[in-house]
C-alpha cells in the first residue's frame, strides 16, 4: 500500500496539470482529437488513483475539455467525489465543472443521494468562501427538489452575518423560487428586509431578484413600490436604477397614481439620456434621431417634459453652427412640426431658430417664406395661447421672413390679408409690431406686381385695404404699434393720392424697405480694417500730466508722500495734526451707535488686530508668487512702464541728495547705542494701530501691482540709507540686519546700444501654506519674478537666463544640467511686449545679503538678420528679502525680547521726512514686517525669516531740532530648530 | 440571464457557463449554431440579434467575442453593460487581460465571473468586492496548495 502511495506521487510528478494539457492542445492543432483521446485515456488512470490531489488534477482537466465540447459525464461520480474534499480548490474546480453538463437524471440521482449532504455540510461550513463556492455551484443546477431540501438553509444564510454570503443567498434564493415556488411567501419578508441591507452588494441583489421576480407577477410587489420609490431617489447604482425602473415599468399599469409619482425622478434620468445624444449625433444619424425625439414629442404628456424635448431638438440641430444639418428644408418642417406643440414655453427659441436659418441660409428663403406664409394663414391656431414666450411667439419670425424676403412670396396678396386680419390685434404687442411693419414690406411688393400688370385698380384697393385695416392697430395700446401704424397709414393715406392721380408709385414704395439685412458675426467688428489716418492710441484730449495720474491711483502711502516732497513743511504739522484728527475720529466713532469699538483692554485689541491681520496676510503672501498674470497684470506692466520713465527722468535730480543721506546714515550708524526693550513694553497705545492697520494691510493686498521700480522713483530715504553701509561691507558679520534696500535691481543696461531691452527683476519668497506654518527650515527657496519687456523695435528670441552662482545662492536648473547652464525663458517677445519669468533661486544661509552677476543672452531677429545679444545684470538679495510677515502677538514678542537671546545692533536715520504711519507702513510692506504696537512715534515691530529667525524692530523717532529722525533696533535670534 | 460564452474569432470556445440546465447535445448544437451567426457579422452591425427565442448581446474585445443570450423581455443594454464589466473585472484581476489569460487561467475567468454574475443575475456591482473576494479565494487557494 504504502508503495503504492509512494508510487503514485512519483507518477504525479509526469502527469500532466492543466497548464500542459491546454500548452498540449495548442501544439497539437493538427492531430488535436486524437491528442485529446490519449489525455482522456491519462485522466481515466488517474481518476482510479487514491491520491484525492491527483483526482483534482484530473478533473481539472475534464472541466478543461467539457469546455472544448467533450463528453465528460462518464467522470460525474468521481467528480462529486472530488467535490467533497475539504481543500477548497478542488471545490472550486469542481463547481466550475457545472454539474449541470451532466444529464438531467444523472443529477437527481447523484446529487440527492451524494452530494445533498456535502452541499448542504459546505453550507454551513465556517469558511465564508467553502460556502460561497458551494452556493455558487449549487445555483447551476438547482432542481425542484434540492430547491425543496435546502430552501431553508439558505434561507438561514440569507441573515449570515457576512455580506459576501448573504449576497449569494439572496441571489440563489431567485432560482429556488422558481424551481419551488412554495418557497416564497415564507422567505419574501426576510428577502424584503435584503433590500434595505447595509451593504450594497447584498442591497443590489435583493433589488434584483425582486425586478425579476416582479416582472413574473408584478401585482404581489405593489406593496414594495414606497420603498423601491425611496430606493430610487437615493441610489446612486446605475445598475440597481435600472432594475428598478424596469421593476416601475411592470408596476405603473396596475397602480396609475404611481405614473405621476414617478415623472420627477424619471425626468431626470431621461434629461441624463438626452445629454448624451448632443455627442452621439453625426450627419448621417441626425434626422433620424430626431425623428425619434419627434415620436416622443408626440407621445410625451407633461408640458414640462416635452419643453425639454424640444428644446434638445433644437440644441443637437443647431450645435456648431448647424455642422450637422445637411438638409435646412428638414429643418425648417421640423420647427414649423413643433409649432404644433400646445402649451410650450419656448416659442421664442423655435422662432429665433426660423429666422436665424432663413437668414443665414439664403438658398432655403423660397421654402421657409413658403411655410411661413402657411403659418401665418393659420395664424388662428397659435394665437390660442397669448402668453409670452408661447408658441404665438413663432409669428413673429413668420412675419418677418414674409416680409422681409417677400420677393419669394408666392401669393403675397393673400399673406398681407391675412397679416391684417382683426385677430392680430389680440397678438403680444412686439409681434403685432412686427406685423405692422411687415405688412408695409409686403405691401411694397404687392404694389409692384399689380402695377406691373396695369390693373391700376387693383392698387388702389390694395392701399385701401391697408386704409381700412391699419386704424386697429393705430389705436393699439402698444406704443410701438402705434407709432407704426400711425406713420404707414399716413404713408399709405399719400401713396393713395398719388395713385388716384395715376402716378405710379411701386418703385418709390420699395425703395423704402430696400437693400438686404445682412447677420452680422459677433466677432465682425474686428474685421473691419482702421481707416488710414486714424490712430487708435493717440489722446483725443491731452492727458493729465503723469503727476497727477499718480495723484489719480489708489495708492494711498505713496500718493500721500507725493505732495509731501514737494512741500515738505507738512512733515511739522504731521503728528500734531494726525494727534488732532484721531481725537476727532475717536469722538466720531464713540458717538456712532453703528461704529463697533475696539475694546477697552488694549491687551485684547492686539490679540484681535494680528488674529485678523494673520489670515488675509498668509494667504497674499502665497498668492503673491504664484499669481499667473491676469487681467490687472496687464495694468501692471503698463505702470511698469509708466513709472521707469518717471524714473529716468527723476533720478537725475536725486543723485545729489541721495549721496549726502548716505554719508549722514553711515556717520549716525557707528555711535548710535542699542536701544533698550523697556521701549517696547510700556504703556500699550492701541488705538493708532488699529487705525494704521487697514492701511498697512491695504498695502499688502495692493502688493502684486507693486514694482520695485517705486523705490528708486520715490524719496525713499531710509532705504537708501541703511542700504548703502551694507554695501560698504560695515561691519555687519556676526549681526544681520534687516536691510533697508529691497531685494530688486533695474539692471544698468550700458551694454547694447541697439538694445534697450530693460529687465525688472522682482523678488519674491516661495511662500507656500506649510513652509510658513512650520517647515521654514526647508523654505530655503526664493523665487525671482522677472519682467521682461522688449524695448526694441525688434523680436527677441531663444533668451536664456544665467546667473553665476555663489556658495550660499545657486540657481535652481533642472536636472542634469551643469552649474553654468543657462535657463531657458519660455516665451519669445515680440516688440514691445512684456511677460514675466519665474526662476527659483536656493539659499543656504540667509544672514547675509547677496549679489548675483547674471546674464542674459537672446537672439534679436531683425528683418535681414539675427543676431545674437548679451545683457548682463546683478541680482540684489537683501537679507530681508528673506523675511516673512508674520503677525506677533504683544505678549509674545515680550517674551522674546525678555528671553535675551537676540541679538541687537541700532542705527539712526536723517533726513526722513514721511509721516511716521507711511514709514512704518513702508517697513511693512517692503520689508515684510508687521507692527506689534505703536505709540505714538515709536514702534515696535516683527518678522520672521523663511528660516525661522526672529527679527525685533524697533523704530523710533527722535524730534532733536524738530529733524525727525530714525532709531533702528534689531535682533535676530539663531534659532537653533 | 441563460447562457454566456466566449469565444474566439476562429471560432474556439474559451468559456461558457450556462444558468439553466440543457441537455449536453443541445449546448454544443447552439454554441455552434451561435457562433456562426455572430462571426458572420460585420463589425459595425448591431450588438444586439435575436436568436430562436432569445436576444443575443455581443461584444467582440480584441480577437474575442463575449456573447450573451437573454430572454425577450431583458434589457440588452445592461446585458451589455453586464459584459464589459466582466471584461473591467478581467482586465483588472490579469492586468490587461489577452486571450492566453483566459486559456491558461480559465478557471480564474469562470471564477471572476461566478463572484459578478450568479444564476444569470448581477450578483454585485460593484468592482472592487467582487476582486477582494477573489482575492481571499485566491489566498485560500494558496494555503491549500495547488492540485497539480
Amino acid at each position: 500500500m504504502a508503495l503504492k502511495i509512494v508510487k503514485g506521487s512519483i507518477d504525479r510528478m509526469f502527469d500532466k496539470n492543466l497548464q500542459d494539457l491546454v500548452r498540449g492542445i495548442r501544439n497539437h492543432k493538427e492531430d488535436e482529437a486524437k491528442y485529446i483521446s490519449t489525455c482522456i485515456d491519462e485522466i481515466k488512470q488517474e481518476l482510479k488513483q487514491d491520491n484525492i490531489a491527483v483526482k483534482a488534477n484530473a478533473v481539472c482537466k475534464l472541466t478543461y475539455l467539457q469546455m472544448l465540447g467533450y463528453d465528460v459525464s462518464w467522470a460525474a461520480f468521481n467528480i462529486v467525489e472530488v467535490m467533497s474534499s475539504s481543500k477548497f480548490t478542488y471545490k472550486v474546480s469542481c463547481s466550475q465543472l457545472q454539474l449541470q453538463s451532466v444529464d438531467a437524471v444523472l443529477i437527481t440521482t447523484i446529487i440527492n443521494s451524494v452530494s445533498l449532504p456535502l452541499v448542504t455540510q459546505d453550507l454551513s461550513s465556517p469558511n465564508q468562501y467553502d460556502t460561497g463556492v458551494a452556493l455558487t455551484g449549487l445555483s447551476c443546477f438547482v432542481t425542484p427538489d434540492l430547491a425543496r431540501d435546502l430552501a431553508s438553509d439558505i434561507m438561514t444564510l440569507m441573515s449570515h452575518t457576512k455580506p459576501y454570503i448573504r449576497k449569494k443567498a439572496v441571489l440563489i434564493m431567485y432560482k429556488v423560487f422558481l424551481k419551488y415556488p412554495e418557497s416564497l411567501r415564507p422567505a419574501f419578508p426576510r428577502l424584503k428586509e435584503k433590500l434595505e441591507d447595509p451593504d450594497p452588494g447584498v442591497q443590489s441583489a435583493a433589488v434584483n431578484v425582486i425586478c425579476e421576480l416582479a416582472r413574473r407577477n408584478p401585482k404581489n410587489y405593489l406593496s414594495l413600490a414606497p420603498l423601491f420609490f425611496k430606493l430610487m431617489t437615493s441610489s446612486t447604482n446605475n445598475w440597481v436604477l435600472i432594475k428598478i425602473i424596469k421593476l416601475f415599468g411592470a408596476l405603473t399599469p396596475l397602480e396609475p397614481r404611481l405614473g405621476k409619482k414617478l415623472i420627477e425622478p424619471l425626468t431626470n434620468l431621461i434629461h441624463r439620456a438626452l445629454d448624451l445624444l448632443y455627442g452621439m449625433v453625426s450627419k448621417k444619424n441626425l434626422m433620424e434621431i430626431v425623428k425619434k425625439l419627434m415620436l416622443h414629442v408626440d407621445k410625451a404628456e407633461g408640458t414640462t417634459y416635452r419643453d425639454e424635448l424640444l428644446t434638445k431638438i433644437i440644441d443637437i440641430c443647431s450645435q456648431s453652427n448647424y455642422q450637422y444639418i445637411t438638409n435646412f428644408e428638414w429643418y425648417i418642417s421640423i420647427l414649423v412640426e413643433l409649432t404644433r406643440l400646445e402649451g410650450t414655453r419656448h416659442g421664442h427659441l423655435i422662432a429665433s431658430q426660423m429666422l436665424d436659418v432663413a437668414i443665414r441660409v439664403k438658398a432655403i428663403r423660397v421654402f421657409a417664406v413658403a411655410q411661413m406664409a402657411t403659418l401665418l394663414d393659420n395664424g388662428h391656431l397659435l394665437t390660442g395661447n397669448m402668453q409670452r414666450n408661447g408658441i404665438c411667439e413663432v409669428l413673429y419670425a413668420a412675419a418677418w421672413i414674409c416680409g422681409e424676403f417677400s420677393e419669394h412670396l408666392e401669393d403675397p396678396m393673400q399673406t398681407l390679408e391675412a397679416m391684417l386680419r382683426p385677430k392680430v390685434a389680440t397678438l403680444p404687442g412686439h409681434i403685432q409690431a412686427v406685423y405692422v411693419q411687415n405688412a408695409a414690406k409686403l405691401f411694397a411688393t404687392v404694389l409692384r406686381k399689380q402695377e406691373g400688370t396695369t390693373d391700376s385698380l387693383a392698387a388702389q384697393e390694395t392701399s385701401q385695404l391697408l386704409i381700412d385695416r391699419l386704424p386697429l392697430f393705430v389705436q393699439s395700446a402698444n406704443l410701438e404699434v402705434q407709432e407704426r401704424a400711425s406713420c404707414i397709414l399716413q404713408l399709405v393715406k399719400y401713396i393713395q393720392k398719388l395713385q388716384q392721380k395715376e402716378v405710379e408709385v411701386a418703385e418709390e414704395v420699395t425703395a423704402l424697405f430696400a437693400g438686404e439685412l445682412n447677420p452680422v458675426a459677433p466677432k465682425a467688428q474686428k474685421k473691419v480694417p482702421v481707416p488710414d489716418g486714424l490712430d487708435l492710441d493717440a489722446w483725443i484730449n491731452e492727458p493729465p500730466s503723469e503727476s497727477e495720474s499718480e495723484d489719480e491711483k489708489p495708492k494711498a502711502i505713496f500718493t500721500k508722500e507725493e505732495p509731501k516732497h514737494t512741500r515738505p513743511r507738512h512733515t511739522e504739522v504731521d503728528e500734531k495734526e494726525l494727534a488732532r484728527r484721531r481725537e476727532a475720529r475717536k469722538q466720531e466713532q464713540a458717538n456712532n451707535p453703528f461704529y463697533i469699538k475696539t475694546s477697552p483692554s488694549s491687551q485684547k485689541v492686539y490679540q484681535d488686530q494680528p488674529g485678523v491681520e494673520h489670515i488675509p496676510v498668509v494667504q497674499i503672501d502665497l498668492s503673491v508668487p504664484l499669481k499667473v498674470p491676469g487681467m490687472p497684470m496687464s495694468d501692471q506692466y503698463l505702470k511698469l512702464e509708466e513709472e521707469r520713465r518717471q524714473k529716468e527722468r527723476s533720478e537725475r535730480k536725486k543723485k545729489e541728495k541721495k549721496k549726502k543721506r548716505e554719508k549722514h546714515g553711515r556717520g549716525r550708524r557707528a555711535d548710535s547705542g542699542p536701544e533698550s526693550e523697556e521701549d517696547i513694553t510700556p504703556a500699550h497705545h492701541v488705538d493708532i494701530v488699529t487705525e494704521e492697520m487697514p492701511e498697512v494691510c491695504w498695502v499688502l493686498l495692493q502688493w502684486p501691482l507693486t514694482d520695485n521700480e517705486k523705490l528708486p522713483v520715490r524719496t525713499h530715504r531710509p532705504a537708501e540709507a541703511v542700504k548703502s553701509p551694507v554695501e560698504a561691507g560695515n561691519g555687519e558679520s556676526a549681526t544681520p540686519e534687516p536691510k533697508k534696500k529691497k531685494e530688486k535691481k533695474k539692471d544698468k543696461e550700458r551694454k547694447v546700444d541697439l538694445s534697450s531691452l530693460t529687465v525688472y527683476l522682482t523678488l519674491f519668497f516661495s511662500h507656500i501654506v506649510y513652509d510658513v506654518q512650520g517647515n521654514l527650515q526647508d523654505g530655503s527657496q526664493v523665487v525671482v519674478s522677472v519682467i521682461f519687456e522688449n524695448k526694441t523695435d525688434h523680436f527677441l528670441k531663444s533668451m536664456e537666463f544665467n546667473v553665476l552662482d555663489s556658495l550660499n545662492s545657486k540657481l535652481q536648473r533642472p536636472e542634469g544640467s551643469s552649474p553654468h547652464d543657462g535657463l531657458a525663458v519660455p516665451f519669445q517677445l515680440p516688440p514691445g511686449v512684456s511677460n514675466e519669468a519665474r526662476f527659483v533661486f536656493s539659499v543656504q544661509s540667509i544672514v547675509m545679503p547677496q549679489k548675483l552677476k547674471g546674464t542674459l543672452t537672446f537672439i534679436v531677429k531683425t528683418e535681414d538678420a539675427s543676431t545674437h545679444e548679451k545683457l548682463d545684470f546683478k541680482l540684489h538679495f537683501t537679507c530681508t528679502s528673506y523675511l516673512i510677515t508674520t503677525p506677533c502677538y504683544s505678549d509674545a514678542y515680550a517674551k522674546l525680547l525678555e528671553s535675551g537671546e537676540l541679538k541687537s545692533s541700532s542705527l539712526k536715520l536723517e533726513g526722513v521726512i514721511m509721516p511716521f504711519h507711511h514709514l512704518l507702513a513702508r517697513i511693512c510692506f517692503h520689508h515684510h514686517f508687521s507692527v506689534v504696537e505703536r505709540i505714538d512715534s515709536c514702534a515696535s515691530m516683527y518678522s520672521r525669516s523663511i528660516q525661522g529667525h526672529h527679527v525685533c524692530l524697533l523704530v523710533k523717532t527722535v524730534s532733536t531740532q524738530r529733524v525727525p529722525c530714525l532709531e533702528w533696533m534689531s535682533s535676530i535670534l539663531e534659532s537653533t530648530r | 440571464m441563460r447562457f454566456m460564452l466566449l469565444f474566439s474569432r476562429q471560432g474556439k470556445l474559451r468559456l461558457q457557463k450556462w444558468y439553466t440546465a440543457t441537455a449536453e447535445r443541445d449546448k454544443k448544437k447552439m454554441v455552434r449554431e451561435l457562433m456562426q451567426v455572430v462571426l458572420a457579422r460585420k463589425p459595425k452591425m448591431c450588438s444586439f440579434l435575436e436568436w430562436r427565442d432569445l436576444k443575443i448581446v455581443y461584444k467582440r474585445y480584441a480577437s474575442l467575442y463575449f456573447c450573451c443570450a437573454v430572454e425577450e423581455q431583458d434589457n440588452e443594454l445592461i446585458t451589455l453593460e453586464v459584459i464589459h464589466r466582466f471584461v473591467e473585472l478581467l482586465d483588472k484581476y490579469f492586468g490587461s487581460v489577452c486571450e492566453l489569460d483566459i486559456i491558461f487561467n480559465f478557471e480564474k475567468a469562470y471564477f471572476i465571473l461566478d463572484e459578478f454574475l450568479m444564476g444569470g443575475e448581477i450578483q454585485d456591482t460593484s468592482k472592487k468586492s467582487v476582486l477582494k473576494a477573489i482575492e481571499q479565494a485566491d489566498l485560500l487557494q494558496e494555503v491549500s496548495g495547488y492540485p497539480w
